[in-house]
């Protein structure tokens, strides 16, 4: 009987990434820098993703779709209780149930949260799984349980974790006396920001299949991290990483959800362990609402001091963050990196609550403190009576913690604000918010962001050229719907002088050369670089071989057009095929991702503008345009960079108007865990989207200059939204989502207030 | 874009609802479906086992006859029984449009729809639409317009998207964004899908 117990992180921040790269850094090898220079026939271009054509005729396979021989079809019984103590499990009724092939308990101790996993069986198809289910009997003893963090913090409230208190501080910062920088403010403001917890809802739900070959174990995963998946199972059932393969092809976005090993993906190696045959098991969109992660909430009390000239002089930040069983994301981020401020100081809580644990989700920290700086700027420049624009230009930093830190690589912020303003008319804007006149108030707003975004030192990948003349670019990444495939194609391809849809790429199966998870913006700053990396010493190898058949000097011989040719002579020319004819069979060339030069900072950037209509009478915002501009260094493939800008838009509007958890406090359960009582951004609410890039090569980060784009449009956009609304209306909605019923109060608020 | 439904006819939703309330499902599930033919022994007592009935489709032209059972819906079947897995199940209950596929030239959630109720029709899904080695002109401008990130809601839009330039050749915006009202994109893609239908709707207008 197996107690399944994931590697246990409570309380910790999901904010890795930047700890991360530096420590890893520390060990490599320093890189060869960008050259700003080098002109690419498809780097920074439109190239088609390579794989399009199998994705809009359904031939992509996903985890959802794959169908093994044999393979039966796992289901998890999940406690109705949030907090419980399991006193027995019976399993024997569902045992004798005919295409019943498996059942175990998977859990022995207490249940905290509602929808927490119990036992699990495998069946020859769903509907037996499902009876079978039904046939578990389970003594709950049920215990006193808190859903909300409100009453979390209450005296006397359910304790949630036996050895924890329900509100535990977090590691807090400080520089500076903030007491005495408010001392010198010519005004002093405090505000309160708040943020739901979000649901990340993948359109394919997180699924899992098990095969198990003597003593080696094949998974198919829907997964961010085929690699981590591999190893945290080898953790978990105690057996060697290498006797694990993990498979993912496509996969129906993660967000963060898909980040590592699940606890289900355990329950169908055991299953198929115990069955001898494969066992997939596919969660229902219930499950995925409360078992596998979601963005945790935000309390978000910022005080701060600012001089008549726009001079910051104090911030302090209170944050109380719930991200269920597990801790919160710091919220402060923003605060201590963004502005020019020599006093700051943050304190920031977690509370426990008995509801499912949160993950990372897409920008996770970086959204909710976002939208409370970005706020609370606003709210100062208002109060000395500053363009919001002109205050955020006054406190430009070149280096992080607020100008105290060490320098960035690169940043390009301040041409950010430049085409933004440009871009969206900022003049047009009401210099007093909520100046204008009728039932329909226009408004316009920004907000800034940052984000990391270097890549990780030590990422692997391999060029392998077969003397027919076809090429393999190999990488154990996946493609999690950034294009990766295209990103190595055009990298590749633009090295060995061919087209990207001349290489065959190899991804998603952790077999193949060492690349971490896919999130926190790494993707392409890992992958790309190793690529190149790779694909120089391959076109190395070429130009050598060509060059004692054209009798010139390897270093004259340029790729290029299929071709390589004398760059003095170019009709001293050979085609690729015929250099690659003399090829052993199999020439494998090793990539690396290299190490990244101790004493700057890697950050990525971007400023939002938007314009909004508010409806006075109904309450409801309408978002009209976003222009948005991104500092992501060397920009690999405009189609596919363009998306992801227009995907993190949206889902931003989604999280600034309408997405949010909803606890029943009296039985301890989710209210609204599907995709019509937990409201995403549909097709009626987008605005016009202007996606740019500032386009700067970044000349330290990695030999292609280039950083991530997957959070940063996730970022800036909340906070921009809530800003045009205030330019718009005169007043401050400090709570996402910003629903009409929350406008309308507002509006009715300021009335009185006059 | 109107979804199929066909007037009083049972949909998946009422016929589980049914199933589970006992005298609805005892009056409704055998009238329409199937009568109770045998039921199994379990510790649990017996279960009723509704009979299988035969059914024949068109499915991207090509005529099949099967054996389905009264609960499994179009999307199972298509999915399990054919292996025609570009029909996603994303929220299995009609909330989404992931499972979009055609039924006799309407765009039907294929999760709500049984497929008991679906004998005799002329079904095409996302496989279906390419002709030879020509991909239709929507699927065509999704590519063009990089109008998905992760792709798996895009089977369902391709296909809603195809329905709607059928019944509309010369959409506006406006009248784009309300005929895709009813497919969700996570990604959050719309933006580029609206652009790909315009382009798609262009060159379908041209002769």
């Amino acid at each position: 009987m197996a107690n399944i117990k994931l590697k246990d992180n409570i309380g910790e921040s999901s904010l890795w990434y930047d700890e991360w790269v530096s420590d890893q850094s520390k060990s490599l090898p320093q890189g060869q820098p960008a050259d700003e220079k080098e002109k690419f026939k498809f780097i920074g271009q439109y190239t088609k993703r390579i794989d399009g054509e199998k994705i809009v005729t359904g031939q992509a396979r996903y985890t959802h779709d794959i169908k093994l021989r044999d393979m039966l079809i796992g289901k998890i019984l999940r406690s109705p209780h949030a907090k419980a103590e399991l006193f027995s499990v019976d399993l024997n009724t569902a045992k004798s149930l005919p295409g019943v092939k498996a059942a175990l308990q998977v859990n022995q101790g207490k249940i905290l949260y509602a929808g927490q996993q119990v036992a699990a069986v495998a069946a020859v198809d769903e509907k037996t799984a499902e009876k079978a289910l039904e046939m578990i009997k389970v003594e709950y003893k049920p215990m006193p349980f808190v859903v909300t963090e409100e009453k979390a913090r209450e005296e006397g409230a359910p304790q949630v974790h036996d050895e924890r208190p329900n509100v535990e501080e977090r590691r807090g910062y400080s520089r500076g006396d903030a007491e005495e920088g408010f001392k010198q403010a010519d005004a002093v403001i405090e505000r309160t920001y708040k943020t739901p917890i979000e649901i990340h809802h993948p359109t394919e739900t997180h699924a899992s299949i098990a095969m198990w070959q003597g003593k080696r174990l094949t998974i198919w995963d829907s997964t961010q991290a085929i690699h981590s998946v591999r190893d945290q199972l080898a953790n978990a059932l105690q057996i060697p990483a290498a006797r694990i393969k993990v498979i993912k092809n496509y996969m129906g976005g993660g967000f963060g959800s898909k980040l590592g090993l699940n606890e289900h993906t355990v329950v169908a190696a055991l299953l198929a362990r115990e069955a001898k045959r494969p066992v997939k098991i596919m969660l229902s969109r219930q499950d995925n609402s409360l078992c596998v992660g979601n963005r945790p909430s935000s309390n978000q009390t910022y005080k701060g001091g600012v001089k008549k000239d726009g001079t910051l002089t104090a911030l302090t930040l209170l944050n109380y963050t719930s991200g269920g069983i597990r801790g919160g994301d710091r919220a402060s981020e923003p605060i201590i990196d963004v502005y020019k401020c020599p006093n700051v100081k943050v304190e920031e809580y977690n509370i426990y609550t008995n509801t499912g644990a949160a993950r990372p989700t897409r920008a996770p920290g970086l959204v909710q403190g976002t939208f409370g700086l970005e706020g609370f700027i606003d709210e100062l420049a208002n109060e000395i009576g500053m363009d919001p624009l002109e205050l955020r230009k006054k406190n430009y930093t070149t280096k992080n913690r607020g100008d105290t830190g060490i320098p960035y690589s690169s940043k390009g912020l301040d041409k950010g604000y430049e085409i933004g303003a440009r871009e969206i008319g900022w003049n047009r804007r009401n210099k007093v918010p909520g100046e204008g006149n009728g039932r329909i108030r226009q408004g316009i707003g920004m907000a800034s962001g940052i984000w990391w975004g270097a890549g990780v030192p030590g990422t692997l990948a391999d060029i392998k050229l077969h003397p027919d003349g076809s090429v393999e670019a190999i990488c154990g990444t996946q493609d999690i719907g950034c294009g990766t495939r295209t990103h190595m194609a055009v990298v590749a391809a633009d090295t060995l002088g061919l087209d990207p849809q001349d290489i065959i790429i190899k991804i998603g199966n952790s077999d193949y050369p060492w690349a971490p998870l896919s999130g926190g913006s790494l993707t392409t700053p890992s992958v790309a670089p190793a690529v190149r990396d790779a694909a120089l010493k391959a076109a190395k190898r070429l130009q050598e071989m060509a060059a004692s058949k054209l009798k010139v000097p390897a270093a004259n011989i340029i790729l290029q057009d299929k071709k390589l040719f004398d760059r003095d002579n170019p009709e001293n020319a050979l085609p690729f095929e015929e250099v690659m004819k003399d090829l052993p069979n199999e020439t494998v060339f090793h990539g690396e991702r290299k190490g990244l030069p101790i004493g700057y900072a890697y950050n990525t950037f971007g400023a939002h503008f938007v314009e909004v209509e508010v409806d006075t009478v109904t309450g409801k915002i309408e978002v009209i345009k976003v222009v948005a501009v991104h500092d992501s260094g060397r920009i690999i493939n405009k189609q596919t960079a363009e998306s992801q800008i227009v995907g993190g838009i949206t889902q931003g509007l989604s999280t600034a108007l309408f997405e949010q958890r909803i606890m029943d406090e009296t039985i301890g359960r989710m209210v609204n865990p599907n995709l019509r009582d937990y409201k995403i951004a549909t097709s009626m609410d987008i605005p016009e989207i202007v996606p740019l890039f500032v386009d700067i090569v970044d000349p330290l980060i990695n030999i292609l200059g280039t950083k991530g784009l997957g959070e940063p449009p996730r970022i800036p956009i909340s906070g921009a939204i809530g800003n045009a609304v205030y330019n718009a209306i005169g007043v401050h909605i400090r709570e996402i989502p910003m629903t009409p019923d929350k406008v309308l109060d507002a509006l009715k608020e300021k009335e009185v207030g006059r | 874009m109107e979804k199929e439904n066909k007037g009083n006819a049972l949909t998946r939703r009422d016929f589980l609802k049914g199933f589970g309330t006992g005298a609805l499902g005892a009056a409704v599930a055998p009238k329409l479906l199937a009568q109770e033919a045998e039921s199994i022994q379990t510790k649990e007592g017996k279960i009723p086992v509704y009979s299988k009935k035969q059914i024949t489709l068109t499915v991207n032209e090509k005529k099949i006859s099967m054996i389905v059972e009264p609960h499994e819906t179009l999307l199972d079947v298509l999915r399990d029984n054919l292996n025609l897995t570009g029909a996603k199940k994303i929220c299995d209950r009609g909330e989404c449009g992931g499972c979009t596929v055609l039924l006799d030239g309407k765009p039907v959630y294929s999760c709500m729809f049984l497929a008991i109720r679906a004998d005799g029709a002329k079904i095409t899904t996302v496989e279906g639409l390419a002709q030879k080695d020509k991909l239709h002109p929507v699927q065509q401008a999704f590519i063009d317009k990089d109008a998905y990130q992760c792709g798996f809601c895009t089977p369902g839009f391709v296909v809603s998207s195809v329905a709607f330039l059928n019944s509309n050749t010369n959409p506006n915006t406006e009248d784009i964004k309300k005929a895709l009202s009813g497919n969700l994109c996570r990604c959050g893609n719309y933006f580029k899908i609206y652009q790909a239908v315009d382009q798609a709707a262009k060159q379908m207008r041209r002769p």
